[in-house]
This record gives structure tokens, C-alpha cells and sequence, in this order.
């Protein structure tokens, strides 16, 4: 009954065009901005920050980046891992050799040389596609790795081969480092987290998305209808890597603090951020929300419940945890193989109708 | 969450609680008993636990307080680890003890602002034993460099004194861990005279037949190992199936387990591993163990790692905690002490061969006394050497030091370019 577009005029184009047409849903998004900025900064503790919240955060800016590839272009990759690395050592670098500079910029930067890093690596999906570019980005991700685990130019000669964030602050205020406050953390990391993926929604919706949709539908029609391929797989290239560069960048210097390339960016990384924008939904800003919600925030639910709760020995609970989350993860895709975006559209179609469905 | 966790364990304290147990020292037990590190994880936090078990059975606790160990599981992951470490220092934690290198490095800047101390026995971060510069952090008897050094010197020992044109390499696990050692075999290389050559394995290490076949190819008179979990029993395999004499090949003490040479079977004859205390059942401390806590259905897990090298140190790791919070009350008088506290009984522990033979451990472990400046201990180890017949691990010799002329320098330049890169101003000046 609340949630209809009847009685919500649209007077311009741009009103038209918008993001939640229903103004009910516009009204829940403004709500969740203000909560996510305006209450739960005072409300977070050390627990929450670390263990959930700036995970979740991480996670959904990486699954964002990986869903502009494969979701919306169709390019399936397996490098996330590796591309998470780049942005994490790239952000050292400039952290250890530019400390006076702003490491929200280091981030933002971080990002930029992962984007130059992930174009390179699209170059081949000019020529191969489907399975056998998910095996060159394979490639790409076991190659970093590796290279930043031999060269010790990339964690700056330090005895155990691993990086550690140093201590650098914004307006005064740690952002890296022990002392940080656990709202500072967040905050940087909602405040990136909302950003892009404002951008990536508008992204998405203008001219750009649509090219990649189309070469994402059929790659020869597109090229017919006049989409540039080389520009538009170049373009998901760069724009994905650099997301998945900061989301790197944060995981490193904001939520870690310290790295070692082989156990934080190794190939089980570039998995879960695939399951994630599988399960969340492909080609959907809020399935990457969803999915990264699923797979991070889920674990920790069941550890919570079955080991405080039920008192279950840890590693009975570890293993139960594993078939319960695999469990429903089959569940979700035999119910709904397009992912718990698609659910939500269908929730959202019924709540339209609702309560005089025909 | 920590309301809600407050809240749950609060109802079951006052469901369990059978006698005064109100006030507790919580021991928080960051285990791993899944993934491909758990052949290492699960004996050892089934010692760590039974020794509490048998403190809280046989005395009550320690000076009158009961011991609450809390296990979380961390499958040897850093993120997991970050998560049980918040989720578990808000319920009055005293120690960590994260038995993970990598997690150790996560944990060292969080548990410093904190001030929560960190035991990290045999791993961790080696310049850490520089109480100056790490006041929270604490790795005696013995650290990943002291291994290096004693093993080379066993090696000198073996070889007359002079290791000139041996070629000597060290097959690790590519990580923080593995490469602890590399600087200090560098550094023994330019003294000694032998050729070092490093291999890596990456993680977890199940594949390691191009390794091996380097070795093949270049033939080197001894090879060390820094491996854990799954890695160990394969590079023993792998050894054995390319013929490698065992008694040139010495593990680190975290690859001298009953699980990573059990696999290899025969081949694994002569196997050789550091080791930094003794191992199997003969002691009188399995005596009370079996009274008071495996008769009672009380061993932590499956109860069928009892005894083995792992189990030991698990043991031996909180034994030496129990140790620091006598310590601990002594100093500060009261029972129910706080993690500065306990701090301050680390940091003034002493050890003797006496105390460990009253706690029926004798000729178990070294003794040593730490100080201010102090957190590494005298870093000495043995050498254990695989009996397959037997299915034992013998101790073939004493305790050797390490070569401190080699390692004081190093430690010092590591843990000072920590204090700078950090801004910490030394103390015990």
C-alpha cells in the first residue's frame, strides 16, 4: 500500500530518470544513508568495526568492482586476488615513500596504478574469452603474487617479507594504524564504500554500462551497432581494477595493517569475491552488497551463534559452519540462480501489487 | 554483538557456576583445528588446554582463581584471527598466544595500544625479544633466529668445526614465517663459508615436486626446513621418494611432529628436527593429568594427541603462562590480576630446572630468567632424530646455544628500525 508509484508525479526528466523511482524506496535509501552516517559512527565499538562492519565494507567495494566486469561487461576474471595486491602494495609504497601526503589520496592512487595494472591484464580479453580469459586472469593472479612475494622492492626489504601499515591520520584524526578510533575506520570505509558505488550505479546507467551490457549480451551485435570493443572491455578493465584496488588498499592499511601477499591475497580471495557477486546477483550494485553481506557477515553470525550460543566445541562449529554457508549457498542458486538481487526485485514487483495481486 | 555476547555468556556462567567461580583469570586460546595447518593446530591447543584443565581440577585455579580458557578458531587466518582477538579481549584477556606468525604481526600493534601482552613461544616476530623496543610482546625460551643459529652450529659441530663449501639449503614456506630465518642463514653464510640457497614453497605447500627436484638437481649437503601443517608431511615424502639421506635433512621445531613423519613411514627414518623441550609421556606431570583430567573425561578435543611433540609445547606454552600470572599475583598481591599486570609478571619470570621438576616436567625444558630488556630468553634447542621402528622421537643432543655475536646485531637493527618507523622511545634505559 506504501510502496507505489501512484501519487509520486515526475516533472522532469531527471526526476524520470532516477535511481528509486518509487518514492517509497527513496525515502528507505535516505534512511539507511543517515543511519549508516549519522548513528552508527557513535554506536560502533572495536568488535563491530573490525570483525564486521569494515570487512563488509571492503568486501562490497571489491565485489562492486568484480560485478562491473563480469556482471556488466561479461569478462570473467579470477585475478581479484592479485588486483587487491596490487592496490594493497601500491598503497604502502606511496604510504612509506610520500608520508606527508594525505592517505586518502594514497588510496584513491592505489587505485589508479590498479587500474593501469588491470588493463594491461585485459589486453588479452581483446582475443579470448569465456572460460580461457578466466584462465589468463588465473594467470595474472598467481603472476602477482608471486611477484610481489619475490621482489623485495615491494615491501621494502622488511626481514619477514610482510607489509605493515604505518600510523597516518586525516585532519588530525589516526585512520591507519593501532590507535584508530573504530568509527574513524568506518567511516573512511562507508565513506568509500558509498561513493563508489554511487558512481558505479550512474556508471552503469549511462552510455558506458550500456556498452558493456551489449558487448556483455553478444560482443558481434555490439560491434555492428557501433560499440567500440577495445574501449569498452578496456574501459570495465580499468574501472574494475581500480575498484578492487582501493577495496586492496583499505584491506591493507585500514582494516589489516598488516599483509602478507600469499595468505591475504591468494586465490581463495579471488573466489570469495566471485561467489559473493554470483550469489548477490550479476550486473547488480545492491547484489554486490548483498553478497558481500552473505559471505562475510554470515560466518561470523553462525561462529556467534553455534559456539557462544550453543556452546558447540570450536571446531565442530568450524566445520558445521563450512556445510551450512555451502548449503545455502546451492540453496540460493537452485531457488534463484540469478542471486538475492533477483529476489529482491521479485519482492519488490509483489510489494507493488500487494495487497490486491491481479 | 558484545552486549548480546555479555548477555549469553553471562546466562551460562550462572547456569554452570558450581562454586565461587565469579572472578576468573580468562586465558583467551586462538586454535586452529581446521584447514590445512591443523595437523600442527590441534595438538597444540589440546596441551594448552589440559594444563588449565589440570590446574583448575587439582589446585583450584591458580592462587585461588579458577582459569577460564576461551578457544576461538582461527584456521590460521589473519582476518579470523583479527575477528577472535575482538571478540575476545573485551572479556578481561591476559595473554595471547595466536600460534601464527602471521597473525602475531596483526596482533602486536593492536595488543600494544590495548595493553594486552602477546606469548609467542618459539614463533612470532624474533625482534620482538627486545624488551626496549616491544614492551607488550614476549617470545622466550627461544625464537625462529636462535633456531637458525642452533642448527648451523649443530651442523659445525657435525662437520669439525668448518661448514666451508658445504652447500646448505632451506626449503620454507613462503610467507612471513619461512622467511624469518633467511636473513640470520644469510649472515651465518658469510661467516661460515657455506653456500645458502632458498626455496620456497607457497602456501599450504601439498605441491612441492619442482622444489624437490631442484634439490635433486643441486644436490645440497644438508637442508633445512621452516614448514607447518601439511607442508612438513609432504616434504618428507617428497624427501624419502627422491632418496635424500633423512639424517642431512632438519626441520625447524615445527616441522619435528609426530604428524608430519607418521605419513612418510619407513623414509622418514632418521628425520632430524630442532626441538626446545622434551616430548612423549615419561614425565610425572602425566601422572596428574591422567588423574585429575583424562580419567575424568575432561581432555580437550579427541584426547588422542596426548603426549606428542605438539601437545607438549602446547603444554609447555602454558605452563609458562601459569608461571607468569603466580608471578604476576606475587607482585601485585592480589589474585584477580589485570593484563598490566601480568605483563609485569612476564616481564620478571624466572624459570629453573628445580620449578620444572617440581611441576613434573624435570629435564623438559631450558631455565631462564627474563628482564626488562629481555623478552627473547637464551634461545637454545636440541636436536631430535625420528626413530620409524620405534615411532619415537629421540633426543640426541644437548641443549646448544645459539651464536648471539651473530644474532644480538641483527635483532638489534631489526627492532630498532621498528622503533623508528613506529616512534617508540626505548625503555629500561
Amino acid at each position: 500500500m506504501l510502496y507505489r508509484e501512484a501519487g509520486d508525479f515526475k516533472t522532469s526528466y531527471a526526476a524520470d530518470g532516477q535511481t528509486f523511482p518509487i518514492a517509497f524506496d527513496r525515502r528507505r535509501y535516505q534512511a539507511v544513508l543517515v543511519l549508516a552516517f549519522g548513528v552508527v559512527p557513535f554506536l560502533v565499538n572495536d568488535y563491530w568495526a573490525n570483525a564486521v562492519l569494515v570487512p563488509f565494507l571492503i568486501y562490497a567495494i571489491a565485489a562492486i568492482g568484480l560485478n562491473i566486469l563480469t556482471g556488466y561487461c561479461g569478462q570473467v576474471s579470477l585475478g581479484t586476488g592479485g588486483f587487491m595486491a596490487v592496490g594493497a602494495y601500491a598503497c604502502y609504497k606511496l604510504m612509506t615513500a610520500f608520508p606527508e601526503v594525505s592517505v586518502l589520496l594514497h588510496i584513491l592512487l592505489a587505485g589508479t596504478v590498479t587500474a593501469l595494472v588491470g588493463m594491461l591484464f585485459g589486453i588479452p580479453s581483446l582475443r579470448i574469452k569465456g572460460f580461457y580469459l578466466a584462465v589468463a586472469t588465473l594467470a595474472a593472479q598467481f603472476f602477482l603474487v608471486w611477484l610481489f612475494n619475490k621482489v623485495p622492492w615491494f615491501y621494502n626489504h622488511s626481514a619477514s617479507g610482510q607489509i605493515s601499515a604505518p600510523e597516518r591520520s586525516v585532519l588530525g584524526l589516526a585512520v591507519t594504524g593501532a590507535a584508530t578510533a573504530p568509527w574513524a575506520k568506518y567511516l573512511v570505509c562507508l565513506a568509500f564504500a558509498v561513493g563508489l558505488a554511487w558512481i558505479a550505479r550512474n556508471l552503469t546507467r549511462g552510455s558506458l554500462g550500456r556498452q558493456w551490457m551489449a558487448i556483455r549480451d553478444m560482443d558481434i551485435a555490439a560491434e555492428i551497432i557501433g560499440v567500440n570493443p577495445l574501449r569498452a572491455k578496456l574501459t570495465a578493465f580499468a574501472i574494475s581494477s581500480f575498484y578492487v584496488g582501493v577495496a586492496g588498499a583499505l584491506m591493507f592499511a585500514v582494516y589489516l595493517g598488516a599483509v602478507e601477499v600469499g595468505e591475504a591475497f591468494g586465490v581463495n580471495k579471488a573466489f570469495l569475491v566471485l561467489f559473493m557477486i554470483i550469489i548477490g546477483g550479476l550486473g547488480s550494485i545492491f547484489g554486490s552488497f548483498a553478497g558481500a553481506a552473505f559471505l562475510v557477515l554470515l560466518p561470523v553470525l553462525l561462529k556467534n551463534l553455534l559456539v557462544d550460543g550453543l556452546g558447540w566445541s570450536t571446531a565442530l562449529a568450524a566445520h558445521v559452519e563450512l556445510m551450512i554457508v555451502g548449503a545455502l549457498i546451492v540453496f540460493f542458486l537452485v531457488v534463484e540462480p540469478h542471486g538475492l538481487a533477483q529476489l529482491w526485485r521479485l519482492a519488490k514487483e509483489k510489494l507493488r501489487l500487494w495487497p490486491f495481486p491481479h | 554483538m558484545t552486549n548480546t555476547r555479555l548477555a549469553l555468556s553471562a546466562a551460562f556462567a550462572a547456569l554452570l557456576a558450581a562454586g565461587p567461580a565469579m572472578a576468573e583469570l580468562v586465558i583467551p586460546n586462538l586454535s586452529y583445528r581446521t584447514g590445512p595447518y591443523a595437523p600442527g593446530g590441534i595438538p597444540y591447543a589440546d596441551g594448552f588446554n589440559d594444563y588449565f584443565t589440570l590446574l583448575n581440577e587439582r589446585d583450584g585455579g591458580i592462587g585461588g582463581e579458577r582459569v577460564r580458557t576461551i578457544e576461538c578458531e582461527t584456521a590460521y587466518n589473519t582476518e579470523k584471527g583479527v575477528e577472535c582477538y575482538e571478540a575476545t579481549k573485551g572479556e578481561g584477556s591476559l595473554v595471547y598466544n595466536p600460534l601464527s606468525t602471521g597473525i602475531t604481526y596483526q596482533l602486536i600493534p593492536r595488543a600494544t595500544a590495548d595493553g594486552i601482552p602477546l606469548y609467542t613461544p618459539g614463533y612470532g616476530r624474533t625482534s620482538a625479544a627486545n624488551g626496549k623496543v616491544f614492551e607488550w610482546v614476549f617470545n622466550y625460551p627461544a625464537n625462529y633466529w636462535d633456531a637458525a643459529s642452533v642448527a648451523i652450529r649443530y651442523l659445525l659441530d657435525e662437520n669439525g668445526g668448518s661448514l666451508a663449501g658445504k652447500r646448505i639449503a632451506l626449503v620454507y614456506h613462503n610467507s612471513a614465517y619461512g622467511k624469518e630465518p633467511i636473513r640470520t642463514l644469510q649472515e651465518l653464510a658469510t661467516k661460515h663459508g657455506y653456500e645458502f640457497v632458498e626455496i620456497a614453497v607457497d602456501h599450504p605447500g601439498q605441491e612441492q615436486k619442482s622444489q624437490w627436484l631442484q634439490i635433486r638437481q643441486q644436490r645440497p649437503d644438508y637442508v633445512l626446513m621452516w614448514g607447518w601443517g601439511v607442508m612438513n608431511a609432504v616434504a618428507i615424502q617428497e624427501a624419502a621418494n627422491i632418496r635424500y639421506p633423512m639424517e642431512n635433512f632438519i626441520g625447524v621445531w615445527w616441522s619435528g611432529s609426530e604428524n608430519d613423519v607418521l605419513p612418510a613411514g619407513d623414509g622418514a627414518n632418521g628425520y632430524k628436527s630442532l626441538a626446545m623441550h622434551g616430548s612423549g609421556m615419561d614425565y610425572p606431570v602425566y601422572a596428574a593429568l591422567k588423574q585429575h583430567v583424562y580419567d575424568k573425561g575432561l581432555a580437550s578435543g579427541d584426547g588422542d594427541q596426548i603426549g606428542s611433540v605438539l601437545y607438549s609445547r602446547g603444554m609447555y606454552a602454558a605452563l609458562v603462562i601459569a608461571e607468569a600470572i603466580r608471578k604476576a599475583q606475587a607482585i601485585a598481591g592480589t589474585a584477580q590480576i589485570t593484563p598490566a599486570q601480568m605483563r609485569d609478571g612476564l616481564e620478571q619470570l624466572e624459570i629453573t630446572e628445580a620449578r620444572m621438576a617440581e611441576l613434573g616436567l624435570p629435564d623438559f625444558g631450558q631455565s631462564f630468567a627474563a628482564s626488562c630488556a629481555d623478552h627473547g630468553g637464551p634461545g637454545m634447542g636440541r636436536i631430535q632424530q625420528w626413530d620409524a621402528a620405534a615411532r619415537r622421537w629421540n633426543l640426541i643432543t644437548p641443549f646448544i646455544a645459539p651464536d648471539m655475536d651473530v644474532l644480538g646485531p641483527l635483532i638489534e637493527a631489526d627492532s630498532m628500525a621498528f622503533a623508528t618507523e613506529n616512534k617508540i622511545a626505548l625503555r629500561c634505559q
